[in-house]
């Protein structure tokens, strides 16, 4: 016995709550009623996305979709689609094309991600280089190799506006240009694999699902500038990723897709892996090169720049893993179809990992310009247990908060520079009602403090000084003249330090000062948390007209800091209380609450 | 293996699109994908594989063919698995533990029914398909 037919009827919360339990149990009901109970199976599942137009119940295998559906809707779907074959047309999400059936690929919500960088990702095996080569892998490095000039490759680099993916933005084809332009000699490609913002895993997917889209853009890289050796800089504590790189590179070598003479071109390009022990400054490029080399991590002034004067003083260039991945698929393609995706200014697609106070949290990716909505609530489901957006971070410790006005803000290298934040590598961190700004600027300033590799001393005094203050805001005893002082303090790593490290690590903090200095202010006269994340700034207080002295707060406190004798209310002392909450915890009256 | 000429690759390439499509020669109709990335392992993937390994071996099932891919992009729901079986509608499963990797096997592949409350649907169709 088979199935024919499959209801798959929506079980996330928002569905549920919809009314989606009834609807099953209205299947199993219809179904037995038109003797179709043993030809069609109908199945719970997890969210299916889409909630505000839940519930949602879908048909396999025609995929035919259907949105806001009622118990009574479930008598008529059953006898039209399920025993006539014919869509209900006014349960469909778009009429219209519910006339062909409609697939999910139809509806807008589905066609919100658009996968370029992630195309093997969670499709093929990354251990067999067979199953790349299957999916038109190491197709453009032939027409690289035997139908492109170096020079024909880098003007099409160039027409494609591909631009760096590691955060600054930097048009990829320049880059490419400026190093062919070198004289012939040594040269190196290198590939930035050194993911290091707190919450972003984009590198990390891509290398452990495809790993060998790197290999073949390092490749055509390397073509294209004249180079004859390349390296992933790579940090040890990716052992997966690493792993699936040394298996690719161990099979590329064996086919002869690495190494002398490709395929028999003449060409000769080979891969080396280099671990980083994990140091963030090192994912800036000067850094990364003192690395490789051997000496410790600190960046150097540029000019002369790496495509220049680069890896032991020869001409490098320096690619970021998501830049890389798009390589083959534009060679491909062509220039032409690439530059039609996108924004005017930033071309192709951005893969986020989307993480924080999301139903869906993920890797995605979307065609830059979309929005910062479409991306946290129609592909992201929105905010976890129904609390209140209030900031996204991207860029990770350099990059800014964005406030919920500029949640319609077409995403691109210079929209979100606009609004204080940056692209970044493309964590995205959404935060709700019970994230506290003052606590998470304090976060990243903590993080670049700790990874400044003290070398310039904007950085190194001006982050020590930055955190300082926050720390004196979130414990009670800011003043408003610290505000001031932090600005100017912003200003000066900004315009001093030496690398994007320093000149950026401030943003956080020029960020929520500019969209949350009311909550700033809270903290600093009003001595407020408003969220509840500043332990200093909550007192609990127990109210004597609910306290009936049961004596549990008293001993449950790890402090001692409650007293009071039996049958009569209880008091806190603020100064022995460590506000760990386990008097409001055990309170059986209520008594106890703090703010 | 010997080193490959472009005629080599251009061969391979076409023989291995119909394998993934598929129509593998060695008999293998159904194809069950599990997501190893590392959030697929931290999650408990490498379980998921060994009792879909271990459950297929029990039924001396052979047409079954089990492959690792990376991440699918649908980390809230790790381990994720795909299951590819003539005649079915391809699901991604979410949350996959060993026994819900067995009920794969015994009712998804052998008894052709769906696995309740375990389905996700996929987020996105993959529009570049050949990209």
């Amino acid at each position: 016995m088979a199935y024919e037919s499959y209801v798959l009827v929506c079980g996330g919360t928002a569905c549920c709550s919809g009314g989606g339990d009834k609807i099953v149990e209205a299947f199993a009901r219809e179904l037995e009623s038109a003797g179709l109970k043993e030809k069609v199976q109908v199945v719970t599942t997890g969210c299916l996305g889409f909630c505000e137009q839940g519930p949602i119940v879908k048909i396999l295998p025609q995929g035919t979709f259907y949105v806001q559906v009622r118990e009574d809707d479930v008598k008529e779907i059953v006898a039209e689609h399920l025993v006539k074959g014919r869509v209900v047309q006014r349960l469909c999400y778009d009429p219209e094309q519910a006339k062909k059936l409609v697939a999910e690929a139809n509806i807008p919500f589905y066609q919100k991600q658009y996968r370029i960088v992630l195309r093997n990702c969670g499709v093929i095996d990354p251990e067999k280089i067979e199953d790349y080569i299957a999916r038109d892998g190491y197709k453009a490095i032939e027409k690289v190799l035997f139908e492109m000039t170096p020079e024909q490759v880098v003007e099409e680099m160039l027409k494609s506006g591909l631009r760096g993916r590691g955060g600054a933005g930097f048009p990829t084809g320049m880059k490419w240009k400026f190093a062919q332009q070198q004289p012939k000699g040594q040269k190196y490609m290198v590939c930035n694999a050194d993911e290091g913002d707190p919450g972003a895993y984009m590198d990390r997917s891509t290398l452990e699902g495809d790993p060998h889209s790197i290999l073949e853009a390092m490749t055509i890289a390397g073509y294209a500038i004249g180079a004859s050796k390349g390296f992933i800089y790579i940090r040890a504590e990716y052992p997966l990723a690493i792993h699936r790189l040394q298996v690719a590179i161990g099979q590329a070598r064996e086919l002869g897709l690495l190494g002398d003479d490709i395929l028999g071109s003449g060409f000769s390009f080979d891969i080396e892996l280099r671990f980083g022990a994990g140091a963030f400054v090192c994912g800036e490029e000067t850094a990364l090169l003192q690395s490789i080399e051997g000496n410790r991590g600190m960046p150097k002034p540029r000019p002369p720049f790496p495509a220049v004067k680069g890896l032991w003083g020869r001409p490098t260039v320096i690619n970021n893993v998501e830049t890389l991945a798009n390589i083959p698929v534009i060679i491909n393609k062509g220039a032409e179809w690439f530059s039609k995706i996108g924004t005017a200014t930033t071309k192709g697609t951005k893969v986020f990992a989307l993480t924080g106070k999301v139903n869906n949290s993920g890797l995605i990716e979307v065609p830059m310009g979309t929005t910062l909505r479409e991306i946290i609530f129609d592909i992201g489901g929105g905010i976890r247990g129904g609390h209140q957006f209030k900031a996204a971070q991207t860029g990770g410790p350099s990059g800014g908060i964005i406030p919920p006005q500029f949640l319609d803000t077409p995403i691109d290298y210079e929209s979100l520079a606009k609004i204080g934040s940056i692209m970044g590598s493309g964590g995205l961190i959404v935060m709700d009602e019970t994230d506290c700004v003052v606590d998470i600027a304090k976060f990243y300033l903590d993080f670049t403090v700790d990874e400044s590799c003290g070398k310039c001393a904007p950085c190194r005094i001006g982050g020590r000084k930055l955190l300082n203050y926050l720390k004196k805001i979130t414990d009670g005893r800011g003043t408003e003249q610290d505000i001031k002082d932090m600005e100017a303090i912003c200003d000066a790593m900004n315009k001093a330090s030496l690398c994007g490290l320093g000149q950026t690590a401030s943003n956080p903090v020029r960020s929520t000062l500019r969209y949350f200095m009311d909550e700033y202010m809270e903290h600093i006269k009003d001595k407020k948390c408003r969220s509840g994340k500043c332990s200093k700034l909550i007192q609990y207080k127990i109210d004597p007209a609910k306290c009936k002295g049961c004596t549990m707060c008293a001993r449950k406190c790890p402090a001692g800091a409650i007293s009071g004798t039996v049958k009569n209310p209880h008091v806190i002392d603020p100064a022995k209380c460590v506000k760990c909450g386990a008097c409001e915890a055990t309170c059986k009256f209520g008594a106890i609450s703090h703010g | 293996m010997a080193k490959l000429t472009l005629a080599d690759l251009r061969k391979m390439r076409e023989e291995k699109q119909k394998a993934l499509d598929m129509r593998d020669a060695s008999n293998k109709d159904v194809q069950v994908i599990v997501g190893m990335g590392t959030c697929g392992i931290a999650a408990g993937a490498k379980e998921t594989f060994t009792s879909l390994i271990d459950t297929l071996t029990q039924k001396g099932l052979t047409n079954v063919l089990v492959r690792q891919t990376g991440c699918m992009g649908l980390c809230h729901s790790e381990p994720t698995v795909e299951v590819v079986a003539p005649g079915m509608p391809t699901v991604i499963y979410g949350h996959v533990d060993a026994a819900t990797a067995k009920d794969i096997v015994e009712k998804h592949i052998v008894g052709h029914e769906l696995i309740e409350g375990k389905i996700l649907d996929k987020p996105s169709v993959d529009i570049v398909k050949n990209a």
